[in-house]
C-alpha cells in the first residue's frame, strides 16, 4: 500500500478514538434530553467537577481547604493519605448522585412544566455554579489525574502492523483503553434501559410523561436517576480526558465538541451521538490530513461545527432522529 | 370512618359491594373557571358507575381529580373509608387505581408489548441494584409478568398486533391497548375517559364487551365517562350527571334518564 494511504488509514483511526471521547460526552446530554427534554449545558462542567472530585479524593485533599483554611486560620491542605483508584472513582460516583439529589431538590423541583428556555437557563447557572463550587472545594490549579490506565503509544500494534504493512500504526494506549470503556459503557446502558424495571420506566418517561404518570412511575425519581447516570457518564468521560491532558477548566469546553456531534447525531438518539462522534473524529482529523496544509492548518477548530451546519441544513433532524413533519 | 355499608345484587346477578371509594364536597377551579362545584358521589366495590354529562361539564377533571392528576381545591376522596391526603399520580397509581385518557397517552416509541408491560411497574419488586446485575431472579420475574401480559394481550384479542409500535395503530386499536396497560396493573379501580370515542359500530360493540368482561371475570370497579347514551344505559349500574360543573343528577340508568334536570341539560334548556 502506498504511504500516503497508510497515514491516512492510522489518521482514520485516531480519529475513530477521538470520536469515542466525543461521543462519550454526547452521550450524557443525550440522556438528559430524551428524558426530561432539557439540554443540559452543564454536562461538560459535570465532567470537569467528576474529575476534580476523583483528584481530590484519591490524592487524600481536603476538600474546601482554602476556605476552612482563611475562616479558622489553620492550614490544612491532605489528610495524609492516599484512596486506591477504584475506590476513589467509586466514592466518586457515589459524589456524583449525591449531587443529582441536590441538582433535582434544589433546583428542578421547582422548574417542573417550565419552558424548555427556562430550563436551559438553569442549567447554564448551574455550570457557572458549579465550576466555580469545584474550584472553592478542591482549588484552582491544574492537576494530573492517574488512575493507573496505561499511557503511550501501543507498542504491539505498532510492531505487528510494521511487519505485515511496512508501517507502524501509532496509536494512544489510553485511546484504546478509552474505546473499550465506552464500548463497555455503551452495552450496559442499553442493557439497563432495556431489561431492567427503572430502565424501562426511564423509556417510558422520554416518550410520554403523562403516560408514565399514570403507570405508577415518579417523575422526580427518574429525573434523579438520568442526572445520575450522566452525572456518571461524566465521571468518565472526565477520568479519560483528565489522563489524557490533565484535570483543567478546558475540561468543561469539551462539552462544545459535543455540540456539533449532537447536531449530527439527533438530541433524543444514543446510537446517534456514537455514530455522531465518530464521524466528527474521524472528519476532523482527516480533514486536518488532506486539506490542513492547503489551507494554513488549525482547521480542528472549526471543521466539526461547519460540517454540522452543512449536515444540519440537509437533515435538521439528526442522522437517526425522527422527522417531524407538522399536522395540519 | 368506615362506611363499607352492605351492598346489593344486580338485575344479571352481579353482587355489588360497599362503598370502596368516595368523594366528598370536591371543588376545582382553575383561575376563574369553577370545573367542579361541591360534588359529592361513591362508588361501590365491584359496579360499573358512569360519569355522563354535555361538553365542558367537568367530567375529566372528575376524573383528574379521582387519578391525582388534579389536586382539588376542596374536599376529598375516601379510598377504603381512608382520607386520601394530595397525592401524586404515580402514588395513586400504586394504590391500585388504573386509567386512561380522553387524548389517550401512549408510548408511541415503544412496541405494544413493551407498553402493556409498563403496566406493571407498579407490581415489579426487584430494585435497582439487582436488575441491573440480574440478582435475585430479576429475569425470572420478568418472565412472570410477561406471562400475566400475554394473557391479556390474548383477553383483548390483540395478539396480531403484539410487535407493533403503538405509533403506528389505528385509533380504535390505540385505546384497547391503553385498556389493556391499565389492566395490566390488575387495578382495584379502572378509570376510563371516553373509551368508545371516535369508534365504528362494531369497535364499540367490542370495548363494551371488553369492559364487560372486565368487570365480570376480573371483578374490577370501573368508573367510566361517556357521551354515546346507549352505551351508558347498556354498561352502567349507576349514573352520576353533571352539568357546568355541579352534578344534577345521581342513580341508576332509568332514574337518570327520566330526570328533569338531565332532560334540560341535554336538550340545551337554557341555565339562569
Ligand atoms: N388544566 C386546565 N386548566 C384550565 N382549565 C381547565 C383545565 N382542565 C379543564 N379545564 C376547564 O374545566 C372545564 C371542564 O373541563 P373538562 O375537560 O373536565 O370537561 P369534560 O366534561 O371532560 O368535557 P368533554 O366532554 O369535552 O371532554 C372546562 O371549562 C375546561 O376548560
Ligand atoms: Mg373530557
Amino acid at each position: 500500500m502506498p504511504d500516503q494511504l497508510l497515514f491516512a488509514l492510522e489518521v482514520t483511526l485516531n480519529g475513530l478514538m477521538a470520536g469515542v471521547m466525543y461521543a462519550l460526552v454526547a452521550l450524557g446530554f443525550v440522556l438528559i434530553y430524551k428524558a426530561s427534554g432539557i439540554f443540559n449545558y452543564a454536562q461538560g462542567v459535570l465532567a470537569l467537577f467528576a474529575a476534580l472530585t476523583l483528584v481530590g479524593i484519591q490524592q487524600g485533599q481536603v476538600p474546601f481547604a482554602h476556605l476552612i483554611n482563611a475562616v479558622t486560620g489553620m492550614h490544612v491542605t491532605e489528610f495524609g493519605w492516599k484512596i486506591p483508584a477504584i475506590l476513589a472513582i467509586l466514592l466518586t460516583a457515589g459524589v456524583m448522585v449525591g449531587l443529582a439529589i441536590i441538582i433535582e431538590k434544589l433546583v428542578l423541583k421547582h422548574l417542573v412544566n417550565q419552558a424548555p428556555i427556562i430550563l436551559f437557563m438553569a442549567t447554564i447557572g448551574m455550570a457557572y455554579f458549579l465550576e466555580g463550587f469545584g474550584d472553592v472545594m478542591w482549588g484552582a490549579d491544574i492537576k494530573t489525574l492517574d488512575v493507573g490506565l496505561p499511557q503511550g503509544i501501543n507498542e504491539t500494534l505498532e510492531s505487528v502492523t510494521d511487519k505485515a504493512l511496512g508501517y507502524g500504526f501509532f496509536i494512544d494506549n489510553l485511546d484504546i483503553v478509552a474505546t473499550l470503556v465506552a464500548i463497555a459503557l455503551v452495552t450496559a446502558l442499553t442493557l439497563f434501559s432495556q431489561y431492567s424495571k427503572q430502565g424501562r420506566a426511564l423509556r417510558a418517561v422520554a416518550d410520554d410523561h403523562q403516560a408514565a404518570l399514570s403507570v405508577g412511575i415518579s417523575l422526580r425519581f427518574i429525573w434523579i436517576l438520568v442526572w445520575s447516570i450522566a452525572g456518571f457518564v461524566a465521571l468518565v468521560a472526565g477520568i479519560m480526558w483528565g489522563s489524557k491532558s490533565g484535570v483543567q477548566f478546558s475540561l468543561s469546553l469539551i462539552a462544545l465538541k459535543a455540540l456539533p456531534v449532537l447536531m449530527l447525531g439527533g438530541f433524543t438518539s444514543i446510537p446517534g451521538a456514537i455514530v455522531g462522534g465518530l464521524i466528527i473524529g474521524v472528519g476532523e482529523k482527516l480533514f486536518e490530513f488532506f486539506a490542513g496544509p492547503l489551507i494554513g492548518g488549525a482547521t480542528e477548530n472549526w471543521f466539526a461545527y461547519v460540517l454540522a451546519l452543512v449536515f444540519l441544513v440537509f437533515r435538521p433532524q439528526g442522522l437517526f432522529g425522527e422527522k417531524i413533519i407538522e399536522r395540519v | 370512618m368506615n362506611d363499607m355499608s352492605e351492598g346489593y345484587v344486580t338485575a344479571d346477578g352481579r353482587k355489588i359491594g360497599g362503598t370502596l371509594m368516595e368523594m366528598k364536597n370536591i371543588t376545582l377551579k382553575f383561575g376563574g373557571v369553577t370545573a367542579i362545584q361541591d360534588i359529592s358521589f361513591d362508588i361501590r366495590d365491584g359496579e360499573i358507575r358512569a360519569i355522563i354529562g354535555p361538553n365542558g361539564a367537568g367530567k375529566s377533571s372528575m376524573l383528574n381529580v379521582i387519578s391525582g392528576f388534579y389536586i382539588p381545591t376542596e374536599g376529598s376522596v375516601y379510598f377504603k373509608g381512608v382520607k386520601r391526603g394530595p397525592m401524586k399520580p404515580y402514588q395513586v397509581a400504586q394504590l391500585g387505581i388504573a386509567r386512561t385518557f380522553q387524548n389517550i397517552a401512549l408510548f408511541d416509541g415503544m412496541s405494544v408489548l413493551d407498553n402493556i408491560m409498563t403496566g406493571r411497574l407498579t407490581l415489579m419488586k426487584s430494585g435497582l441494584l439487582s436488575q441491573a446485575m440480574w440478582w435475585g431472579g430479576a429475569s425470572k420475574e420478568e418472565d412472570e409478568h410477561r406471562e400475566k401480559v400475554e394473557k391479556i394481550i390474548d383477553f383483548l384479542e390483540i395478539q396480531s398486533i403484539r410487535k407493533t409500535p403503538v405509533g403506528r395503530l389505528p385509533y380504535g386499536l390505540k385505546k384497547r391497548v391503553e385498556l389493556a396497560r391499565a389492566l395490566a396493573a390488575e387495578p382495584k379501580i379502572l378509570l376510563l375517559d371516553e373509551p368508545m370515542a371516535g369508534m365504528n359500530v362494531e369497535e364499540k360493540e367490542d370495548m363494551c364487551r371488553f369492559i364487560l368482561d372486565v368487570n365480570d371475570e376480573f371483578g374490577t370497579t370501573i368508573a367510566l365517562i361517556e357521551h354515546d347514551m346507549g352505551v351508558v344505559m347498556d354498561l352502567s349500574d349507576r349514573v352520576v350527571v353533571m352539568d357546568y360543573g355541579k352534578k344534577i343528577g345521581d342513580g341508576t340508568p332509568d332514574e337518570v334518564r327520566n330526570n328533569q334536570d338531565v332532560i334540560d341539560a341535554y336538550l340545551g334548556v337554557s341555565h339562569d
